[in-house]
């Protein structure tokens, strides 16, 4: 019987059969940790007592949750990872460089690795083919020590696509409307693969946002193959080298699957304080939104900036606007295209590459019975630092449309 | 034995310790302070050693933060009790030695003094007079929790490889 795309990603780099069950020790390509989680990471690294990292130059820190630091307590956890990066010789990702997930997409990872992270939207990389987990501080001390790690190979769950999105309707909507259907649970600790004839009209940015909320649903990995849109990105940032195909077999294994028409899609809204509680944006529209934050390692790159100014170019927001390019390339590149000019102009307050307000440290805390409408991937109550606050999540076309009318709005009426 | 603490369905761990507390994550007594602050207002002052918390489907999702899972503990949780998991909170729970059992809980409410037959795999609501079976855990993570977490098992054998195979 064939192999599902995580069967086969794990089996190659076991160099033994992996199937849904097994228990393996797999070999690490890259182990990273965060601003918030790394602390821990080091001080159990420090416990286990092994001295230094297995791999210094596959290791790294980066500094995007509380970036800049809000407060002396962060602040003395970025001087702790910078001390530490120094002393093992682990790779350290400065503070304004951007958020770890488009920071490993853009230069760390390739189709086919296995990538560990202290952070849940670590199967972000899962995007371009790589078998990329979110981990506690514990496992990934252990891996960054041993280049090693113990896992249960995942059962599949196959997401079979169709058909092109209509206008105004973009990848965030689609995982929405795949995860109310599925549930927040759905797809506990199985692979989510993505596969069928519409991944031709999914850019990596798509596939991306779509990989990152995998984790939405309990995933353990969400997977797209390696193609040529996958061979593509990767020439163009210079890491031709890194690309080679990946495909499930065509009779591989799924416990589950799910079928999806792009074309049948609407703009979707998640409604307070459920991912899984999300609906067309029809049944919302109207709802007053004090704060719309476009960003995050869902949405901050530059597509969704592209499509955000492209509607806000021109206007002027009424509802508070907070934007966070995912990178410092990211920001860079849409300075350079004009994007942050637009955005600015329509009143957006252009904040550091990095998380932002997504899990409630700083830059945008909510006040109590605010609403804001997110590009991020949570709405947990209290994820934006109140337990008070009402977090919508959406596109960020929507978020744009949302932004200018100061209540939640069809992107459509712009486009 | 100990008392039942009830919550809910889906539980995240932005409600068992949320991220507006970023900056105790270096001082984790302090951060224990603040665990379910928002879903469960009374529970720094309910909580006993001992206690279990005792939740519905889908306990723990979201972030990977460990934290969620040593605020718990140090708050002096003996053990989780939920009708599901989400996998990245279990491991982490067993990681740092807190036992999560998967049981159907509906019958337990706030209150309930329960025990755990470790060895039988079973949990016993007193109050109610009855028996509750819990999922058995995977090996592995049976001999992780045995050594009181990850970190102790890596100090004691160096390695990932199972005693004995």
């Amino acid at each position: 019987m064939g192999m599902t795309l995580a069967e086969k990603i794990l089996s190659a780099r076991a160099k033994a059969p992996c199937r849904a069950g097994d228990i393996v020790i797999m070999p690490v390509d890259l182990v990273f940790a965060q601003d918030t989680t790394g602390p821990l990471t080091v001080r159990q690294f420090e416990a286990l007592g092994l001295g230094k990292l297995a791999s210094p130059s596959r290791t790294v820190l980066f500094l995007d949750h509380a970036a800049p630091a809000p407060s002396k307590e962060l602040a003395n956890d970025h001087r702790l990872l910078r001390e530490f990066a120094r002393r093992t010789g682990a790779i350290l990702s400065e503070v304004g460089e951007g958020i770890c997930h488009q920071r490993v997409v853009e230069d760390y990872a390739s189709p086919g690795e296995v990538i560990v992270g202290a952070d849940s939207h670590t199967v972000t990389a899962g995007g371009l083919g790589a078998f990329a987990t979110g981990m506690g501080s514990s496992d990934i001390a252990v891996a960054m020590a041993l280049g090693r790690t113990w896992l249960r190979v995942p059962e599949g769950f196959l997401v079979n696509l169709k058909g092109t999105f209509r206008k105004g309707v973009l990848a965030k909507d689609l995982v929405l409307h795949i995860i109310s259907r599925i549930g927040a649970d759905g797809a506990t600790y199985q692979s989510l693969e993505f596969m069928g004839q519409g991944l031709k009209g999914l850019s990596m940015a798509d596939r991306f946002a779509v990989a990152n909320m995998a984790v939405e649903a309990g995933a353990k990995v969400g997977l797209f193959p390696s193609d040529e849109t996958t061979h593509s990105y990767l020439r163009a940032r210079g890491r031709e080298k890194d690309f080679h195909p990946l495909s499930p077999d065509a009779d591989a294994h799924y416990v589950n699957s799910l079928e999806v028409d792009l074309s049948q899609l609407e703009p979707m809204v998640a409604r307070p304080h459920r991912v899984d509680n999300a609906v067309p944006v029809e049944e919302v529209k109207g709802t007053p939104i004090h704060q719309v934050f476009i960003g995050t390692c869902t949405n901050g790159r530059l597509e969704d900036l592209e499509i955000a100014a492209r509607l806000l170019a021109g206007k002027k927001a009424r509802s508070r606007l907070i934007v966070a390019p995912a990178s410092r390339g990211i920001f860079l590149e849409a300075m350079k295209r004009g994007y942050l000019q637009a955005l600015a102009e329509a009143g957006a307050m252009l904040v550091a590459p990095g998380c932002g307000p997504c899990l409630g440290v700083h830059m945008g805390v909510l006040g109590d019975g605010e609403n804001c409408l997110s590009t991020a991937n949570r709405n947990f109550q209290g994820r934006m630092g109140n337990p008070h606050a009402f977090i919508y999540l959406a596109s960020p076309a929507t978020a744009a449309a949302t932004a200018i009318k100061g209540e939640i709005t069809d992107p459509r009426e712009f486009l | 034995m100990g008392k039942a603490l009830r919550v809910g369905d889906d539980i995240s761990t932005d409600h068992i310790i949320p991220g507006r507390f970023a900056h105790l994550r270096s001082n984790l007594p302090e951060l224990a302070k603040h665990a379910l602050e928002d879903t469960y207002p009374s529970f720094a002052q309910k909580v006993s050693p001992g206690d279990f918390l005792v939740a519905g489907k889908n306990f723990g999702l979201g972030s990977s933060r460990e934290h969620a899972a040593i605020v718990l503990k140090l708050a002096g949780i003996k053990a989780v009790l939920s009708k599901s998991c989400a996998r990245i909170f279990f491991r982490n729970a067993i990681n740092v030695g807190l036992p999560v059992l998967i049981t159907n809980t509906d019958a337990i409410d706030e209150g309930d003094e329960l025990e755990v037959d470790w060895a039988a795999g079973l949990v016993k609501d007193l109050t109610k007079g009855i028996e509750l079976g819990f999922g058995r855990i995977p090996t592995v993570m049976l001999k992780i929790l045995e050594e009181g977490g990850l970190v102790p098992f890596i100090q004691k054998y160096s390695n990932l490889e199972l005693p004995g195979g």
